[in-house]
């Protein structure tokens, strides 16, 4: 009836998963129950759940990933607390088995679910804004992407407390992530909570492509673009070439382990390496999904902050076009040692050299825009700062990994985990919550507290630099990644050293979730009532904060790069009298409803509820027959009615 | 000002007028806006296919000492059904064509013809599937039958999805007639159609011709 | 008089010119086409009219062609007055799908040659 669902899914046993599972479903039910008392659905449900706006969804995807963050931290401070005391004959308090769900689950949190929205939100909220248009390409399609991310995690969370999560790692190498060694539904929850989301994400790819290539204000020829949207030009082609690799490859794995197909099975002829080389082959490009658009929330955040023009604009837009191209061409240094002569390597190990090169010239660009101008350090400024450094040494350790005799050494080695943590950390994490900082004054109409900001950028510095440097060293003393208990008593200092890290990163956490509710509390001390708190360059910062629903009345004219500031230097032209009705998209619950049917669909398939999936399968065909029959899908906002709400200077919804 | 700030300013000194010949002509129309969504999805689908191309290009020498590729493929079948589909994406262009020029029953004439095509085409490839199945060659035998069954199904999948799409908007077209947008979605239904022939062709040149002999 | 707005009207595959007999020709050159070249390749593949180790880049050519003939007859990509975008974008698809394709052949057949011999 319930396939292989029962009550022994529910972990009584495990006082961890139960009590975490217990405290989070609490929370969730007292906020159901606020929301219920305060009335708030309707409103929650119009101006939110169905909301097609780009700006809404993007804050959306920017919570999403915020509370993300906090699960895949609690598994981070997990392993480093295990890490520090299961030495010698010290067992720890995690079992092996719990610890391999733990790190595969901070994986596949932190990279899925953190940074993926993350960077999707700053790019949702931020793109059409700077390209002074009203809205995406597909906004209905904008709200399933962001619905069908939202699944992903749903399902995800959700193995913590029915079933259990996959043990293999968050790259779910098979022969282990296959039936014969894997048999329970771990890695089933990983590969549909995965598939699904991937869907969504590539949707998003397609609908900012065409969004950016295809609906720009007028005179917005391709070389007057902000940086930041072609960076988000770059990481969106990246998402649309590299997805659909990652769909293929997990639809292999799931035909052999739902059907008994051979791809990468053990017998029968399959071949476990071809999985390792298509998953990389996602897997590469999807870090330079990650870093790009971080790139450019730094390119905006220099430049503004240092009161200059980004410093060779075109030679930042083709060193993100030669990232773009050249990060397809490299993803064989993901397992150099797994066999491959010398000539692959060698061809894949120079590649991965050469990579290096046009992300150095952006660093340059930075530099020179620093240099000779007028700095203030506010919060994102600080952040882009400490990107600099950061991130430049996570990526001279990439470089030495890519010499393929030295990877033979660190491959799997702490040192390797301290790498890519460098990197994402210093460059996807800080990035953003430089975006963050940076562009929440415009979502919301007022600036961030900037004590608790300065605060929470130093405590994440100073904490990531003592959790991951210790890191560097102990990959170099021999200490591969993924280890439940510390063989060598000699690693024990470093281990507590990075523990302390983490425990200065948690206060970062803290001070961030303190800098919220402060601000909001002291809202009214830090309201922006020019639309423009930074002195901003780019087209963003004309409109009110925040927008009104349409963004601009009149969609701008651009007669150069960083249009805004143009228009402050020549004195802004006085508002067009003659406003034109506009169109603007309905809600929709299509995003809201997908992901219902999605959730529903892949629980179902996880725990082999045959005819919940068949059910399931036929009604979401049925709903959606019947949701694409309606041809007419926009309102419109009268010229009266724009008048009004630009005299008014600023929309509340 | 240097070097490199001067050659900046140069490439965006276009006058506003010359740069709507630059792709500064503000939005795109919505028709232009979806059809090349639509060519981004497809392209992403091309994508797919091709990491379904590389895992049968891989396994297809993995038979397992189970049935080999020359043993199972009907050349004559393989033939027959891709003339099936090279047609109907013939008469998918004529029906577009006679959609664009406002002539709806001729539009129905025409998607009559390709999912009965098409349809030809799927019973072709079912019946191949069958068959192979009832000989013990079923996805689960080898490494090279799940890549063969995968790669090959998947195709079919599209193809079936299509032509439950076709009628779809064959009623769409009869109810609301040939608007702005239902044609739009025709033409994204054409796109589809075509590029799943182009996938065809790589599937019987790489499959069924170079591993059937 | 060439009006310059329309030198660079983006259009897309698919999306033609009303131009009625040019459109209907395509088509049908395109079938044509089409048909010749999948004769071609069935005929190259089951006889001796090539030298046998080059019937596999026989093969290979037909099939580039005959895509060509979709993409250019039935999709009606490069007509149009700028179909820029579209081709770039068919430019990049076309270097992912060689990269994943050769990338994995290359790669797994050097994996494959390094392997242990299997015991007997």
């Amino acid at each position: 009836m319930l396939g292989r669902l029962s009550w022994s899914a529910i972990p009584f046993d495990e006082p961890l998963p139960l009590l975490s599972g217990a405290v989070v479903g609490v929370v969730i039910l007292a906020i159901l129950v606020a929301v219920t008392i305060k009335g708030w659905w309707p409103y929650l449900w119009r101006e939110w759940l169905t909301s097609v706006d780009h700006k809404r969804i993007g804050v959306m995807y920017l919570a999403l990933g915020l509370v993300m963050l906090l699960r895949g931290f609690s598994d981070a401070i997990m392993m480093r607390t295990q890490q520090a005391i299961a030495v010698g004959s010290a067992q720890g308090y995690l079992p092996p088995q719990h610890y391999d769900q733990v790190f595969s689950a901070h994986g596949t949190i932190m990279i899925f679910f953190v940074a993926m929205p993350l960077v999707i939100g700053l790019m949702n909220f931020a793109v059409p804004l700077q390209l002074g248009v009203r809205d995406v390409a597909f906004p209905v399609l904008n709200s399933v992407s962001l619905w069908l991310t939202a699944t992903g995690a749903l399902l995800i969370n959700l193995s913590l407390v029915i079933g259990n999560f996959a043990r293999t790692g968050w790259t779910a190498y098979p022969p282990l992530s296959e039936l014969a060694f894997s048999p329970d539904v771990g890695v089933d929850y990983y590969l549909w909570s995965l598939q699904i989301s991937g869907i969504g994400t590539l949707l998003t790819g397609i609908n900012f492509v065409t969004t950016i290539l295809k609906l720009r204000a007028p005179g917005m020829i391709y070389f007057r673009m902000p940086v930041f949207c072609w960076t988000a030009l770059a990481a969106n082609l990246l998402i649309v070439a590299a997805f659909p690799i990652l769909t293929a490859t997990f639809m292999m794995l799931l035909l052999d382990r739902y059907v008994g197909m051979h791809f990468f099975t053990n017998d029968a002829g399959g071949n476990q390496m071809m999985y390792v080389n298509l998953f990389w082959a996602w897997g590469h490009p999807e870090v330079y999904i990650l870093i790009l658009p971080a790139f450019g929330v730094f390119s905006e955040v220099v430049a503004t902050f240092s009161g200059k023009g980004l410093f060779s604009y075109r030679s930042m837009v083709w060193a993100t076009l030669a990232i773009c191209v050249l990060s397809f061409m490299v993803w064989l240094h993901h397992f150099f040692t797994m066999g491959a002569g010398a000539n692959v390597n060698a061809f894949f190990g120079i590649m991965s050299s050469i990579i290096a090169v046009p992300t150095g010239v952006k660093v340059f660009n930075w530099l020179f825009t620093m240099f000779r101008g007028r700095i203030v350090f506010q919060t994102p400024m600080l952040f882009a700062v400490g990107f600099i450094v950061t991130f430049v040494i996570g990526g001279l350790t990439g470089v030495l990994l890519a010499v393929p005799p030295v990877n033979f050494v660190l491959h799997n080695s702490a040192f390797l985990v301290a790498h890519f943590h460098n990197v994402i950390i210093g460059g996807v994490v800080f990035g953003a919550l430089a975006g963050i900082n940076y562009w929440f004054p415009k979502a919301f109409g007022f600036t961030l507290d900037e004590r608790f900001g300065h605060a929470s950028f130093w405590c994440w510095l100073i904490g990531f630099y003592l959790a991951f440097m210790p890191l560097y060293a102990l990959g170099l003393m021999g200490m591969t990644r993924r280890l439940e208990h510390i063989p060598d008593p000699s690693w024990q200092p470093l281990l507590l050293v990075a523990e302390v890290g983490a425990i200065v990163i948690f206060c970062g956490i803290l001070c961030q979730v303190a800098q919220l509710f402060v601000s909001i509390r002291t809202r009214e001390q830090r309201r922006d009532l020019t639309g423009d708190p930074w002195n901003g360059r780019t087209l963003e910062w004309s409109t009110s904060s925040p927008p009104p629903a349409y963004n601009f009345a009149v969609l701008p004219k651009v007669e150069t790069i960083d249009a805004f500031w143009q228009m402050k230097r020549t004195g802004r032209t006085p508002v067009a009298p003659a406003y034109e009705a506009i169109e603007m998209p309905r809600n929709s619950p299509a995003g809201f409803i997908t992901a219902f049917f999605a959730t529903v669909l892949g629980f179902s398939l996880i725990w082999h509820i045959w005819w919940l999936v068949i059910l399931n399968f036929v009604a979401a065909v049925i709903v959606v027959l019947i949701a694409g029959w309606s041809i007419e899908r926009e309102e419109e906002i009268s010229a009266a009615e724009v008048a009004q709400m630009e005299r008014a200077g600023r929309r509340p919804a | 000002m240097t070097i490199a700030t001067a050659l900046d300013r140069t490439l965006t000194a276009v006058p506003t007028e010359l740069a709507h010949g630059r792709g500064g002509g503000g939005p795109a129309p919505k028709r232009i806006v979806v059809a090349y969504g639509f060519w981004i999805f497809i392209l992403s689908d091309m994508v797919m296919f091709s990491a379904l191309f590389a895992a049968y290009a891989v396994l297809s020498g993995n038979n397992a000492g189970g049935p080999t590729a020359p043993e199972l493929f009907n050349l004559r079948n393989v033939f027959i059904s891709t003339m099936c589909l090279l047609l109907s994406s013939y008469t998918c262009g004529i029906g577009v064509l006679s959609a664009e020029r406002e002539q709806p029953t001729l539009f129905l004439v025409f998607a009559i013809l390709t999912f009965a095509l098409g349809a030809a085409f799927l019973f072709i490839e079912a019946t191949e599937f069958a068959g192979m199945v009832a000989k013990g060659a079923g996805p689960w035998r080898s490494a090279f039958l799940s890549s063969f069954f995968t790669l090959v199904g998947t195709h079919g999948v599209h193809v079936a999805s299509g032509l439950v799409a076709l009628v779809y908007l064959m009623a769409q077209v009869r109810t609301h007639g040939l608007r702005p947008a239902v044609l739009r979605r025709l033409l994204c239904w054409s796109l589809f159609w075509h590029a799943l022939d182009i996938v065809w062709v790589g599937v019987f040149t790489l499959v069924y011709l170079m591993g059937g002999h | 008089m060439h009006n310059p707005e329309r030198v660079f009207d983006d259009r897309t595959p698919g999306v033609e010119e009303h131009e009625p007999t040019a459109s209907y020709l395509s088509y049908s050159v395109g079938l044509g086409l089409a048909i010749i070249a999948t004769i071609a390749s069935f005929i190259v593949a089951q006889t001796n009219l090539l030298w046998a180790p080059g019937i596999p880049v026989g093969l290979i050519v037909l099939a580039l062609a005959q895509i060509g003939v979709h993409l250019v007859f039935f999709l009606h990509l490069g007509s149009g007055p700028d179909s820029t975008n579209n081709i770039l974008a068919l430019a990049f698809g076309v270097l992912i799908v060689f990269l994943v394709i050769a990338g994995s052949v290359w790669i797994i057949a050097n994996l494959n040659s390094n392997l242990m011999p299997i015991p007997q």
